[in-house]
């Protein structure tokens, strides 16, 4: 494009550098402009730097010029503005060279006061590049900003602004925060200010909102949007689109006023705008940021409203239509930014099949463009368009160019876009074509996006599976294709899988022991056919071709290039082969005996060969059929694949599959692998999978080789903990009510679990941190708080003093042990307060602990008789709470019954005569005193309703119990 | 817009603004990251790439690299337009900009960004606007500027 051509062109008035020499004449190394004020020293400085022939020469220089600042702001003499300004400007120089500075911060603080701008201007740069904790300075700082503030001089004002802006410290919004909404909406602010400064409200509100109360001046923000100048309105729009997200409720006029100033930019002829034109694109920015603005709201519902956005975005994709009104690739780009963003709010509202589908076809045209750029965002943003019900079909007709793309495509990102995109658009009606299509892929497939190319190819193959031969075959595809790449969780699910599904066990036994014969097979083959032969082999033994002694041969042939984990998995196939073929047991006894086993350097082989042939020689063929038993089929539960794909790429990753209204009969057909979100479990890929833990005490459990997966085991028996981000903390907190294990909580950095248990007044409670990061969190510091005088009612305490500020690594987890005592009843719970530091930021976070009163229960039997007579006795109104609500999950009786043992009382039966109540009772045991509990619930099925009555001998309790239940169901 | 920082060909980082709090260790790993991993790029490919969570965009003018990581819901195009107006204040300013212009005139270059962008948001879009805020500021400082000194100055 000409214009960058331009900046490309031979510069024949600049010096060459290589005039510049050591020793040459000073005003000779500088270049030929300098603007403003030119500091003479410095830029002598800058060329003595860039002369420096290597790192050593350059550090001593450096140091030279450090020692000389050093004494001259040490020194008698003192310095004038002129000087100060040129020393701050070195020092910052160097800094910005990546050399650490340590002092010079007062002389900026002092040009701060200074009443040169240029000088001002310095300081203020200084303060912002390299700001320091030092809280005189700060005190010093805010000093300064508070008189520029005031000076009522409009460049002053905005060299304060940006400062704070830059910064943008939780100290100075302490200062601060309540000034700037003022002179924000101030009359007689001039329009530079009123833009420094809401952008300045925002960069403060992004770092502590909570420093910025929302106010009387919210409206005025909002009405910005009218200002006459566009920069005001530019800065304006920033400022309400942060705000607005969280409280939307205040900022709802906005919509309005941003569609018609939308739409008066959008009919606006090319030029109309002056100097807001950009190559012929009137206000790009503007128009960008007001399309985002809407996008943080639903579709306007004043229908003339609506209309005139719906016109709006009509006559956006009638310009992308138009003959372009310049070939540079800046009008072209500023033109399609708004496109995008435009298609980006239809999507949003998902409500126009009209311009839903247009977009898809605006956006197939740039499929084909010449332009990398709009090649990959058309990629990226029709994959948004293709989980939506009007536009999916519309986005599948591109299928045959996007495939293309993925063979053809020069540059790695848009080839991994390509492969988004086949996911997104993938359904049953072309499955089978995407599959194979990505399996070809990857063979040639960069090695950044091979996990994930296999992650996308197992989930298809698994969701749109007709028939599972089909599936079987993808993944053991999968496997040969790409082996190191496919990680347990792939191979974990095929077998669960298979496991599962009989009508496929066969078809998978043969296809895996053909796949063995391969003279060099990957491990991940060894490890699934061994253990779908050690579960299904006796249903290919018919063959003479693959008959017990040449299954056996076959894999005992891989054995012993295999690691120790494959090694310790076809032991446990080789006493699973003793029992399904009993021939082979001689052979295989002699295997176990072979001093390479039973005398192995690891104890996992070695105790497994002792175990297993000690099982093999005293027990009868009844128990060791009892014993090595085919699993059972395992629980379904959300595909472990799929939470990986998710962790991989955050929340959201998985809509494409999760989105199912598109293909309702998946439901019916795959039914059996769905995810469901009553049943959503983090996997637990090495505490069941491997089966023999079914097993009695013999067969030692695998060694799992995941053994880094901790925290999924922990928490594997909790159906609650959810992969992703999970609920919120309340959710998460109201689900240990019932229960004592589960994930408290979980964002992208951190995941907090718990394992407790309870007994009388006592509790002990396991906390588990893991960091999902790859980055270690520093200071890690969690504390027990117990507000007000929680204190006196229960004690939660480490053991042992708890080592503060640990470093945490990445993906590593530490645990603690809490020591919980009740001492009397109590309604709040105490707070666990979690601080660390993540890339230099603080984080931190305050939890409810997941200590309720209830935890303390223990079960009381009684007969209907003593239940009566105990009711009777509770009977004084404020012994009794009561609660009738609405059903807020399921009415099942078995889940009721399971909850109100969670809960901790006994459940008794033949007390109520109405079989559908439940009735339980208990004794809440503190230090200071006991309290007996009675309870009833009613459900009311065909109201979807329940009554909940609670009977203690103390009230506070009876209405927090009454309340911590009715919360349940 | 969460950073940009601008580098030359050779990797010498010569402007870096931070629209996040990061400590000094987490910039310089960021920026010794990113400078890698766009200059292994060919000039053919696309001026957009995935990083973290994060998305990158970036585009070279003859021997500089500008480069600014934004969100997930920023648009890359505009962004692509923010570095070339950036480009164009710039040129402006000194008269066809060059690389040596920014080392040796790096303290405005951060002025004129932080009239054009600040916050990580765009400010002011009109170029008029924008230079009139700094050659204001020249011109304060030429009519006020110090008794004694004597330094070269080249009108503009």
């Amino acid at each position: 494009a000409p214009v960058i051509a331009a900046y490309r062109r031979p510069r024949e008035r600049r010096p060459a550098e290589a005039r510049a020499r050591p020793g040459a004449d000073a005003t000779a190394i500088m270049p030929a402009v300098s603007k403003g004020d030119g500091m003479r020293g410095l830029a002598v400085f800058i060329s003595d730097i860039r002369n420096c022939k290597s790192k050593e020469a350059e550090i001593k220089r450096i140091n030279k010029e450090l020692a000389n600042i050093r004494s001259k702001f040490k020194g008698d003499k003192a310095l004038d503005g002129y000087s100060k300004k040129k020393y701050v400007c070195k020092l910052l120089f160097i800094f910005l060279l990546g050399h650490d500075i340590d002092f010079g911060h007062m002389e900026a603080v002092n040009l701060l006061s200074s009443n040169k701008y240029t000088e001002k201007q310095i300081g203020y740069l200084f303060i912002s590049v390299l700001v320091n904790s030092n809280s005189e300075l700060i005190r010093l700082i805010n000093n300064a900003i508070k008189n520029d503030l005031a000076s009522r001089n409009p460049t002053f004002m905005c060299l304060a602004l940006h400062c704070i802006a830059n910064v943008g410290s939780r100290e100075m919004g302490e200062a601060f925060a309540a000034d700037i909404p003022r002179i924000l909406v101030a009359g007689d602010s001039m329009d530079s200010v009123k833009q420094s400064a809401a952008l300045c409200l925002l960069r403060l509100y992004k770092a502590s909102p909570d420093l910025v109360p929302m106010g009387e001046w919210t409206a005025r923000v909002v009405h910005l949007l009218n200002d006459q100048h566009m920069g005001v309105v530019t800065a304006a729009v920033s400022l309400i689109t942060c705000l607005c997200k969280k409280n939307p409720d205040d900022f709802k006029t906005c919509v309005s006023l941003a569609v018609s100033r939308l739409s008066r930019i959008v009919s606006s002829a090319s030029t109309d705008l002056q100097d807001y034109t950009y190559y012929f694109v009137p206000a790009p920015w503007l128009s960008v940021k007001l399309l985002r603005l809407l996008q943080c709201y639903p579709p306007p519902e004043d229908a003339a409203v609506k209309g005139r956005l719906v016109e709006c975005l009509e006559t956006v994709l009638n310009k992308a239509q138009e003959p372009p009104k310049s070939k540079k690739v800046q009008h072209s780009n500023a033109k399609n930014a708004i496109l995008f963003e435009t298609i980006s709010l239809i999507i949003h509202y998902d409500s126009e099949p009209n311009l839903l589908v247009r977009a898809c076809n605006q956006l197939g045209q740039f499929l084909q463009h010449r332009e990398t750029n709009l090649r990959y965002l058309a990629l990226e943003s029709m994959c948004t368009l293709a989980s939506s019900e009007f536009s999916h079909e519309a986005v599948k007709t591109h299928i045959d160019t996007v495939i293309n793309a993925l063979k053809t495509e020069r540059d790695v990102s848009v080839r991994q876009r390509a492969a988004d995109l086949l996911y997104a658009m993938c359904d049953r009606s072309n499955a089978k074509q995407i599959v194979s299509e990505m399996l070809r892929y990857l063979e040639t497939a960069d090695y950044a996006i091979r996990e994930e190319i296999v992650l996308k190819v197992a989930i298809l193959a698994e969701k749109y599976a007709v028939d599972y031969s089909w599936y079987v075959d993808t993944i053991l595809n999968l496997i040969r294709i790409a082996g190191d790449y496919v990680s347990e969780e792939v191979w974990y699910r095929v077998l669960q899988i298979v496991t599962n599904r009989d009508d496929v066990q066969g078809y998978a036994a043969k296809t895996v022991f053909e796949a063995l014969q391969a003279p060099a097979c990957h491990e991940n083959m060894v490890k699934v056919g061994g253990y779908i032969l050690g579960e299904f082999g006796n249903l290919i033994a018919g063959d003479p071709r693959s008959s017990p002694p040449v299954q056996f041969s076959l894999l005992h042939s891989k054995f012993h290039l295999c690691s120790v984990a494959t090694r310790a998995l076809l032991l446990s196939t080789y006493i699973k082969f003793i029992n399904l073929f009993p021939e082979t047991k001689a052979t295989i006894q002699g295997v176990l005996r072979a001093g390479s086993q039973l005398r192995n350097a690891d104890v996992e082989l070695q105790q497994r060969a002792v175990e297993y042939l000690t099982l093999s020689s005293v027990a009868s063929t009844d128990v060791l059929a009892t014993v090595l038993e085919e699993m059972p089929p395992f629980p379904e539960r959300e595909s472990s694949i799929l939470a990986k794909l998710k962790r991989k790429k955050g929340p959201g990753a998985g809509s494409a599959l999760d989105d199912s209204r598109r293909d309702p009969s998946s439901h019916d057909i795959n039914g059996g692998v769905e995810p469901t979100p009553s049943t959503v479990s983090t996997p637990s890929p090495s505490a069941d999978l491997l089966g023999l833990r079914a097993a009695p005490p013999p067969a030692a459990p695998p060694a799992p080789s995941g053994a880094g997966n901790l925290l999924v085991d922990v928490f594997s028996d909790s159906p609650a903990a959810q992969p992703g981000l999970g609920p919120s903390p309340e959710e998460a907190f109201l689900r240990f009510v019932c229960r004592n294990n589960g994930v408290l909580f979980e964002n992208q950095l951190l995941q907090i679990g718990v394992k407790s248990e309870f007994r009388q007044n006592l509790g002990r409670m396991y906390l588990f941190y893991g960091n999902k990061t790859s980055v270690q969190f520093q200071n890690f510091s969690p504390t027990v708080v117990h507000p007000g005088d929680l204190q006196t009612h229960i004690l939660s305490a480490w053991p042992s003093p708890a080592p503060p500020g640990l470093p945490v690594d990445g993906g590593a987890q530490v645990q603690q042990v809490l020591n919980i005592e009740c001492l009397r009843d109590f309604l709040t719970p105490p707070l666990l307060s979690v601080r660390f530091r993540y890339g230099g930021a603080p984080q931190s976070l305050t939890l409810k602990l997941p200590v309720t009163i209830n935890k303390f229960f223990q079960p009381t039997e009684m007969a209907a008789q003593d239940f009566f007579q105990r009711w009777k006795q509770l009977s004084l109104p404020q012994q009794e709470a009561q609660k009738i609500f609405k059903a807020n999950h399921p009415m099942d009786a078995e889940v009721t019954k399971a909850k109100l043992l969670g809960f901790g009382s006994a459940l008794l039966d033949n007390v109520d005569p109405n079989p559908e109540n439940f009735v339980g009772a208990g004794i809440i045991q503190t230090k200071a005193l006991q309290v007996g509990c009675l309870l009833r619930l009613e459900p009311n099925a065909q109201a979807q309703m329940y009554r909940l009555t609670l009977r203690t001998s103390k009230e506070p309790v009876s209405r927090h119990l009454c309340e911590l239940l009715a919360q349940q169901f | 817009m969460q950073f940009m920082l601008l580098f030359s060909r050779q990797g010498k980082l010569r402007l870096q603004k931070w629209y996040v709090p990061l400590s000094d260790k987490e910039k310089k790993k960021i920026t010794r990251e990113l400078v890698q991993t766009v200059l292994a790029r060919k000039p053919k490919m696309c001026s957009f790439l995935e990083w973290r969570d994060l998305k990158i965009v970036y585009k070279r003018y003859a021997s500089l690299y500008f480069c600014c990581a934004i969100e997930d819901q920023d648009n890359e195009l505009i962004t692509l337009e923010i570095i070339h107006r950036y480009v164009e204040l710039l040129d402006k300013y000194f008269g066809s900009v060059c690389e040596l212009d920014i080392i040796f005139n790096f303290e405005k270059a951060y002025f004129i960004l932080d009239e054009f962008l600040l916050g990580g948001e765009v400010q002011e879009t009109s170029k008029k606007n924008v230079l009139k805020a700094i050659e204001q500021a020249d011109l304060l400082q030429e009519s006020k500027h110090l008794e004694g000194q004597t330094t070269l100055r080249w009108g503009k």
